[in-house]
C-alpha cells in the first residue's frame, strides 16, 4: 500500500513551497487585521507604516504569494504521486523555478517595506513603484512558468509512454492550469516588461495608462481562475476519495476545464466596465464572454453534489436528503472543503452580478467587492486549501494528523467560516451604501457616510469583529501546520497519511479533450476576437503618456 | 459523453438564466441609454487646463438646457470643489486627472466613473431628490486617498 | 455499451438543490438589478 507515497525529494520540493506558503498567510492575515481596526478609527499607525504599504502587503500575500506556492506544492505532489516520481532533471528545474519565484517574491516585500512600493496588487500606472518592484513581479511569473514547464515536460513523458492512453484527471486539470496560466501571465509580462520597467528606471517617459490596465486585467480576471481551478481539482478528485466516492463523471470533468481555458481569458474588460477609452460594444462582448464562463462552474454545481448523493445513497441514505446525513461530517478534510463549497454559492452569485455590465456601477470598487472576493478566493479556494493542508502535509512530513489536531482544525474551519460570515457580510452591505474599498479610516462629515459605522450588520465594527475571528482562525492554522510539519508523532506502517486521488472511469471520455493543440488554438482566436481591435485603438489614439508619480 | 436527465434540466434553465440576465441588461444599456460610464476623449494629462472643456472646470448650461458638470481630479481633491446641479435635469459630468488613476463617484446612486488620466470619461444623471450627496474617490491614488471627497448640491428650481 | 441499459441513478436530491442555488442566484441579481434601477 505504501505504493501511494512519493519519493522523499519530490516530498521535500512541495513541503518548501508550503512553507513559503504559510509564511505569507501569517504575515498577510496580520496585515488584514490591522486594516479592519484602521477602517474604523480604533487603530492609528506609527509613523513608519502606512495603511497602503499594509494593504499591498496583503493583498500580494495573499491572492498571490499563499495562493500560488500552496498550489504548485499541490500539483508537484498530485503529479509526482499520479505520474510517477520526478527524474532529477524535472526536480532540478522545479527546484529552479521555486528560487526564482521566491527571489521575485523578496525583492517585491523588500520594496513594499522599503516604503517604495506603496502601488497596492494592481499597480495602476502612472503610480510608479521602484523599479525593482516591476522587476520582482517579473522574476515571479517567469519562476512560475519554469515550474509549469518543468511539470508539463514531466507530463509529455508520460504520454510518451503511456502512448494513447488518457492521462489521470489529477495530471489532466494540472496541466489545463498550467496552460491558463502561462496564455493569462503574457498580458502582465507584456506591460511590466514592456511599459513599467523601461518608464520606471527613466529609459521612457510616459506611460500609456489605458493600455496597462488592460494589459493587466488580461491577466487580471484568468489569475482568479488559476486559484479556483486548483480548488476545482480538490473538489473533483480529492473530496470524493475522502468520502468513498468515485468522479461523477470523467468527460463533464474534463470539459468544464477546457471550458475555463476557452473563456476564462478574453473577459478582463469586466473589470473595467466603467472606464473611458474602450468602447461599450467591446464592453458588452467580453459581458456576454463572461457570461460563458459560468457554465462550467454550473456544471461543477451539479457534479458535486451528484457525487455526494450518490455515495449517500450507496451507504443507505434514503429519501430526497436521507443522503446528507451519510456523508462523512466527522472527517474534517472532507467538512472544510464542504463548507468552502456553500461559501461559493454567494461568491458566485456576486460575481454574476458584478460582471453584468451596467450593475457594475452599483458595486464597483466599493467595499462591496472586497465582501465579494473573501468569499470567493478568501475562503472557497483558501478553505479548500486549508482541507488540504490537513492531510497533505502530514503527508509530506510523515508525520499524523491526531485526534487533538482534529478537532482543533475544526475550531479552524469553525472561526473562519464565522468570521468570514461577519467580515464579508458586511463589507457588501456597506458597498451597497457607498463605502468604497481601499481606504483607510474615511471620516467624510456626510450622513450617508456616517451611516457606514451606524448599523448592525453593515457597519465597520461587524467588519472588524469578523477580521478578528479570522485572525484568530489564522493563528490556529499556522500552530497545526506547524505541529503536523514538526512536531506530531510520526507515522508508522499502520497510520501513515494517503493523498486521497479517486479513481476516475475514462471509458466514456473522447480523446479530443485531450487535444491541447486544439483548445489553445480556440482560446487564441477567442483572444484575437475579444482584444486586436480595442487594445490597437488604445495603441493608435494613445494620448501623450503619463509621468511617474510617488503620491504615498 | 453523457449528461444525466437532471443535469440537462439543469443547464437548461442555467443557460436561459444567464440569456435573460444579459438581455436585460443590453436592452436596457443600449436602447434606453443606460449604458455604463465610458467616453473615446484622450487628452494630455500634462495640459488638462490648456484643453477644453477642462479650462472651464465647472457647472455649465448646453443651449438644450441640459448641463454639463466639467470637473478634474488631482491628488486628493476635485476641481471645482463646490458643485450645484438643478433637481430633474439631466446633467453630464465629464471627468478626468491631471495625475494618477481616480474615481468620481456619487454616493447612492449609479454615478461610479473611474478617472483616467489620458482619458475623458462620461456619465448622464437625472437627480429626482434633492439634498447633499457625497462624491468619494474609490480607486486608490496615495497616501490622501481616504481625505479624497467633495459633496454636491442639488437644489429645486 | 453496458451503461446505456442501467438506469439513471437517482439525483432527485441533487436537483433540488442544484435549482434552490440556481433560484439563489436569480433572487440575489434580481435584486441589486432593482436596486441599480431605483438608483437610475
Ligand atoms: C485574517 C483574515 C483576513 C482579513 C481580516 C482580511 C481583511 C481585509 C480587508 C479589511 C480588506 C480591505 C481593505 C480595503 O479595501 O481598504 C482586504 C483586502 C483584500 N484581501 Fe483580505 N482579509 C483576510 C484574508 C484574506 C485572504 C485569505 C485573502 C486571499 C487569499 C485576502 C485577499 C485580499 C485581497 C486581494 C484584498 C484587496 C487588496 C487591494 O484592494 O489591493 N484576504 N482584506
Ligand atoms: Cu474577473
Ligand atoms: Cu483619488
Amino acid at each position: 500500500m505504501k505504493d501511494a507515497m512519493i519519493s522523499v525529494k519530490d516530498r521535500k520540493l512541495a513541503l518548501t513551497n508550503i512553507g513559503v506558503a504559510y509564511a505569507a498567510f501569517l504575515i498577510g492575515t496580520l496585515c488584514g487585521l490591522l486594516q479592519v481596526f484602521i477602517r474604523n478609527d480604533a487603530l492609528t499607525l506609527p509613523g513608519w507604516l502606512d495603511y497602503y504599504q499594509v494593504l499591498t502587503a496583503h493583498g500580494l500575500l495573499l491572492a498571490i504569494v499563499f495562493t500560488t506556492f500552496f498550489i504548485f506544492a499541490f500539483f508537484h505532489s498530485g503529479i509526482s504521486r499520479t505520474l510517477g516520481d520526478f527524474s532529477p532533471k524535472v526536480r532540478g528545474w522545479n527546484w529552479a523555478g521555486f528560487w526564482v519565484t521566491l527571489i521575485g517574491t523578496m525583492l517585491v516585500v523588500v520594496m513594499i517595506v522599503a516604503g517604495q512600493a506603496s502601488v497596492l496588487y494592481t499597480f495602476y500606472a502612472p503610480l510608479q513603484a521602484h523599479g525593482l518592484f516591476y522587476v520582482g513581479l517579473a522574476l515571479f511569473v517567469i519562476g512560475t512558468w519554469i515550474q509549469g514547464f518543468a511539470l508539463i515536460a514531466h507530463y509529455l513523458k508520460w504520454k510518451k509512454q503511456h502512448k494513447g492512453e488518457l492521462s489521470p484527471l489529477f495530471a489532466f486539470m494540472t496541466i489545463a492550469t498550467i496552460i491558463l496560466w502561462v496564455i493569462a501571465c503574457l498580458g502582465v509580462v507584456a506591460t511590466v516588461l514592456f511599459q513599467f520597467i523601461p518608464w520606471a528606471f527613466g529609459w521612457t517617459n510616459g506611460i500609456n495608462v489605458e493600455l496597462s490596465r488592460s494589459l493587466f486585467w488580461y491577466f487580471g480576471h484568468p489569475l482568479v481562475y488559476f486559484w479556483l481551478l486548483p480548488a476545482y481539482m480538490a473538489w473533483y478528485v480529492v473530496v470524493p476519495k475522502i468520502i468513498g466516492g468515485r468522479v461523477f463523471s470523467d468527460s463533464l470533468a474534463r470539459l468544464s476545464f477546457v471550458l475555463f481555458i476557452l473563456f476564462s481569458i478574453p473577459v478582463g474588460f469586466h473589470h473595467q466596465l466603467t472606464e473611458p477609452g474602450i468602447a461599450s460594444f467591446w464592453k458588452f462582448l467580453q459581458t456576454v464572454l463572461t457570461f460563458m464562463v459560468i457554465i462550467p462552474s454550473l456544471m461543477t454545481a451539479f457534479s458535486m453534489f451528484a457525487t455526494f448523493e450518490m455515495r449517500g445513497r450507496e451507504l443507505g441514505g434514503r429519501g430526497l436528503f436521507g443522503w446528507v446525513s451519510k456523508l462523512p461530517w466527522k472527517d474534517v478534510r472532507f467538512t472544510s472543503i464542504f463548507i468552502a463549497m456553500l461559501f461559493f454559492i454567494p461568491g458566485g452569485a456576486g460575481g454574476i452580478i458584478n460582471a453584468s455590465f451596467q450593475m457594475n456601477e452599483v458595486i464597483h470598487n466599493t467595499l462591496w467587492v472586497v465582501g465579494h472576493f473573501h468569499i470567493t478566493v478568501g475562503t472557497p479556494v483558501a478553505m479548500t486549501f486549508f482541507g488540504l493542508t490537513f492531510w497533505l502535509v502530514p503527508y509530506l512530513s510523515g508525520r499524523r494528523f491526531t485526534k487533538s489536531l482534529q478537532r482543533m482544525a475544526f475550531l479552524q474551519i469553525a472561526t473562519w467560516s464565522v468570521g468570514m460570515l461577519l467580515m464579508s457580510t458586511a463589507q457588501h452591505l456597506l458597498g451597497l451604501l457607498g463605502a468604497p474599498r481601499r481606504t483607510a479610516y474615511t471620516g467624510y462629515q456626510h450622513d450617508s457616510a456616517l451611516a457606514w459605522f451606524d448599523g448592525v450588520l453593515s457597519n465597520h465594527v461587524t467588519m472588524a469583529v469578523g477580521g478578528s475571528i479570522l485572525f484568530l482562525s489564522a493563528i490556529l492554522l499556522i500552530y497545526i501546520v506547524v505541529q503536523l510539519w514538526w512536531l506530531a508523532p510520526k507515522s508508522d506502517e499502520n497510520s501513515y497519511v494517503t493523498f486521497p486521488i479517486a479513481t476516475s472511469d475514462t471509458s466514456a471520455t473522447p480523446a479530443f479533450l485531450e487535444n491541447w493543440k486544439l483548445w489553445i488554438g480556440i482560446a487564441i482566436v477567442l483572444i484575437a476576437v475579444a482584444y486586436t481591435i480595442p487594445l490597437s485603438d488604445m495603441i493608435q489614439h494613445a494620448p501623450p503618456g503619463s509621468g511617474r508619480f510617488q503620491t504615498w | 459523453m453523457h449528461l444525466h436527465k437532471y443535469e440537462k434540466i439543469w443547464l437548461g434553465f442555467g443557460v436561459f438564466a444567464l440569456i435573460v440576465f444579459l438581455s436585460v441588461v443590453g436592452v436596457s444599456a443600449f436602447h434606453q441609454g443606460h449604458t455604463p460610464s465610458g467616453g473615446h476623449m484622450t487628452i494630455d494629462p500634462e495640459n488638462v487646463r490648456g484643453t477644453a472643456p477642462f479650462d472651464e472646470p465647472g457647472v455649465h448650461q448646453r443651449e438644450d438646457g441640459s448641463y454639463e458638470v466639467v470637473i478634474i481630479a488631482k491628488a486628493f481633491g476635485y476641481e471645482p470643489s463646490e458643485i450645484q446641479v438643478p433637481v430633474g435635469e439631466e446633467v453630464t459630468f465629464t471627468v478626468t486627472s491631471e495625475d494618477v488613476v481616480h474615481s468620481f463617484s456619487i454616493v447612492e446612486t449609479n454615478v461610479n466613473m473611474m478617472v483616467v488620466p489620458g482619458q475623458v470619461n462620461h456619465k448622464t444623471h437625472t437627480f429626482s431628490e434633492e439634498g447633499s450627496y457625497l462624491i468619494v474617490c474609490n480607486e486608490y491614488c496615495g497616501s490622501g486617498h481616504h481625505f479624497m471627497s467633495t459633496e454636491i448640491e442639488v437644489i429645486g428650481q | 455499451m453496458e451503461k446505456k441499459n442501467q438506469p439513471q441513478p437517482s439525483l432527485k436530491g441533487t436537483f433540488i438543490s442544484v435549482m434552490a442555488v440556481g433560484i439563489f442566484i436569480v433572487l440575489m441579481w434580481v435584486s441589486i438589478y432593482l436596486l441599480y434601477i431605483a438608483r437610475l
